[in-house]
């Protein structure tokens, strides 16, 4: 239903996956965000940054409908995922959800082996038609996620037993095991050291040749890393938006500048 | 960083001042003071402890011996008929044995010397010989309690040396049984009747074993609905409610359910479960029906409280690949929640075991003198049989109120073991 429906819009410009206009968010009376425009390309990693509380998590959590879980949340305008309203009422978010994976600030694996981390979204969604299938899909999510060469010895091994760093694969695995379209990443790495850290951004490059990667980070260094696009987000409002290496050498707007350069944040 | 201008003119702080070091002292002492109030506390509490624990051990003790006579009765064809063992006159027989006993004692002191065997005695004899009635005509060996004042004569709480008038057993009787303790008839085995057994009008017969069922059966009944529908209305108000005004009510309410005397509870089940409804009296399952409307708020409250517990991480990670929210709760939370919620269910059973008032209202202290077969026959349960025998003047009584107290503190210290095990089973990290 999302393949055949590509707008105008979408047709013209390729290569966007997700395209938000005038998009506001309330927490009860207090506005989140004020009126974002942006698209998000496909096949590239894009990445928010911006001092705490700017808005750059609640736009994220936008994206896969995460906000939708928090009561006093309103959000308007529109954002299309492949020219698809996803806030319409006809789009299921459990549906969304499973093509929109995320992954956490925490790393957050279930309480289960690694091999049930992985294979769970798998199973509810159905994926896979038998064992021998499931199997397939868990490995080439851990391949996927870098860490088959690690577990692949210990996939009935509790999930949470693992390293801090291989518990965030672990999540990232969990999240590509069901084949998303898109990634959404909030700080994945604000609680890994930095070994784990350049894991995962390494990681984070190869996910890009298959994923739309949106990633949202408190290091300017791992936004100019890791991205090509980046966005920065101040008091609720997308300052600015561009190529990530314009937004680092010749920022356009003074706070971008004044945030880059570490006088605000 | 810019210096304030009046943080510059004040003196720097010496750590070595004699006011500082006066201060430090006193906040030590002021923590000293703390730490031995706290310690004063618990000692106290475990002296209350302690001098509650002596003084039902020390009372109860003796109710789980009891003094038995060991007869040797002539079981007579004129007095049992072969034909109908069951209905011999064992009263006779038993007369009879204590005839033989005692060869030389005069006639009219044989109804106080029959007094020394319970009067359970002729029925453990019918059953003997309705069991194997090829012991007619033979001279058999039985063991029966003795009455309740020889028992307490036995166990020494019967002052020999004051006036005998004052006493219920006379010289006679003392020696009488002086004489078959010296025969070695007289044995003190452990007291199986109070766990074989159910009430009786005579202590040394009485039981716990309709009280321990009937308790049983009503913590069944309780748990089979306060369980589910305790859980299931926790995981509604928690997940899924909509925070408004209504449920804020229903909030309250519960909490407030919690906090009424349970005596209240007792009352609705008289009005709703036995007048309205019609239902047995003194039956456990009205016991249980109103010990669960007592225990489903401590339920709900410990559940909703278990689950909120369960880190919000662990929901957005499910709900995150695209778990549905029935999904994310029978699947994530309620497992991590569940040592929580069956904590909190075993110590609102284990309240409900014992609770009185309640089932005092139901009629649930009503003299029965059989077990119940079924939860629909009426019973006591363990708590009213102690507030049964607390009220019967026999002396017998009073160590078995201590016992059976004894017995229902041996089931709650049970349950909160299983709690704990079942806390440390299913506990998981996260």
């Amino acid at each position: 239903m999302y393949d055949t429906t590509r707008t105008e819009t979408a047709v013209s410009q390729q290569d966007i996956k997700i395209s938000a206009s005038n998009v506001q968010v309330f927490y009860g009376d207090k506005q989140a965000i004020k009126d974002v425009n942006v698209g998000i390309l496909d096949k590239t990693v894009t990445a928010f940054i911006g001092p705490s509380g700017c808005g750059k998590s609640t736009f994220l959590r936008c994206i896969n409908r995460m906000n939708d879980t928090i009561d006093s949340a309103r959000i308007q305008g529109e954002i299309r995922l492949d020219g698809q309203d996803i806030y319409d009422r006809r789009v299921d978010p459990v549906q969304l959800r499973a093509r929109v994976g995320m992954v956490f600030q925490k790393p957050n694996p279930f309480p289960k082996s690694i091999y049930d981390n992985v294979a769970y979204g798998p199973r509810i969604h159905g994926l896979a038609r038998n064992k021998a299938d499931l199997d397939g899909i868990v490995e080439a999510a851990l391949r996927g996620a870098a860490l088959w060469n690690e577990v692949k010895d210990r996939l009935a091994e509790p999930g949470t037993g693992l390293s801090g760093g291989q518990q965030q694969r672990l999540c990232i695995a969990r999240a590509v095991a069901t084949s998303p379209e898109v990634l959404l990443m909030d700080e994945p790495c604000s609680a890994l050291d930095p070994i784990a850290t350049s894991q995962v951004e390494e990681l984070i490059d190869q996910l890009r040749e298959r994923y739309s990667v949106v990633i949202v980070t408190h290091s300017m260094q791992q936004a100019a890393r890791v991205s090509q696009k980046t966005a920065f987000f101040h008091l609720g409002n997308l300052v600015e938006y561009g190529d990530t290496d314009d937004i680092f050498t010749r920022p356009q707007d003074s706070r971008t500048e004044a945030y880059i350069s570490g006088r605000i944040g | 960083m810019t210096d304030l201008p009046n943080q510059r003119s004040k003196p720097a702080p010496t750590w070595s001042s004699d006011e500082f070091k006066g201060r430090l002292a006193r906040r030590h002492r002021k923590e000293a003071g703390l730490k031995f109030l706290g310690l004063a506390a618990i000692m106290l509490a475990f002296l209350m402890l302690g001098i509650l624990l002596w003084t039902l051990i020390s009372g109860g003790a003796q109710a789980f011996r009891q003094t038995h006579v060991t007869l040797d009765v002539p079981v007579s064809a004129e007095m049992v008929d072969a034909a109908d063992p069951a209905g011999g006159n064992y009263r006779g027989v038993i007369a009879e044995a204590m005839q033989a006993t005692f060869p030389e004692a005069p006639q009219e002191r044989m109804r106080a010397l029959s007094g020394i065997v319970s009067n359970a005695a002729q029925f453990v004899l019918r059953d003997r010989i309705v069991e194997d009635p090829s012991l007619i005509g033979q001279t058999i060996q039985i063991r029966v309690p003795v009455s309740d004042v020889y028992d307490q004569l036995k166990k020494g709480n019967v002052d020999e040396l004051s006036d005998e008038s004052t006493r219920r057993l006379s010289d006679a009787d003392i020696a009488a049984f002086r004489q078959l303790e010296a025969e070695g008839r007289i044995t003190l085995p452990f007291n199986w009747a109070l766990f074989t057994q159910a009430d009786s009008r005579f202590p040394e017969l009485a039981g716990l074993k309709g009280a321990i069922i009937g308790s049983a059966y009503a913590l069944l009944v309780c748990f089979l609905i306060s369980f589910p529908l305790g859980i299931g209305a926790a995981i509604y108000l928690e997940e899924f409610a909509p925070k408004t005004r209504f449920s804020d009510i229903i909030e309250v309410n519960i909490n407030n359910l919690a906090a009424v005397p349970s005596v209240v509870f007792g009352l609705l089940g008289l009005a709703v479960f036995l007048n309205w409804f019609g239902m047995q009296r003194s039956a456990p399952f009205v016991g249980g029906l109103v010990l669960a409307l007592m225990t489903l708020p401590t339920i709900i409250i410990a559940t909703r409280a278990a689950l909120k517990a369960v880190p919000p991480s662990i929901r957005e990670a499910a709900l995150g690949v695209g778990a549905s929210k029935q999904q994310v709760v029978f699947g994530h939370v309620l497992p991590l929640a569940m040592p929580g919620i069956l904590t909190g269910t075993i110590i609102g059973l284990a309240q409900a075991l014992g609770e009185t008032a309640p089932l005092l209202l139901i009629g649930m202290n009503a003299f029965v003198t059989s077990a119940p077969s079924t939860p629909f026959d009426a019973s006591t349960a363990l708590p009213t049989q102690i507030f049964i025998w607390a009220d019967s003047p026999e002396r017998g009584f009073v160590a078995r109120t201590s016992a059976a107290i004894l017995v229902l503190l041996g089931f709650l210290v049970l349950m909160n073991a299983l709690a704990i095990y079942l806390r440390s089973k299913f506990e998981r990290r996260w």
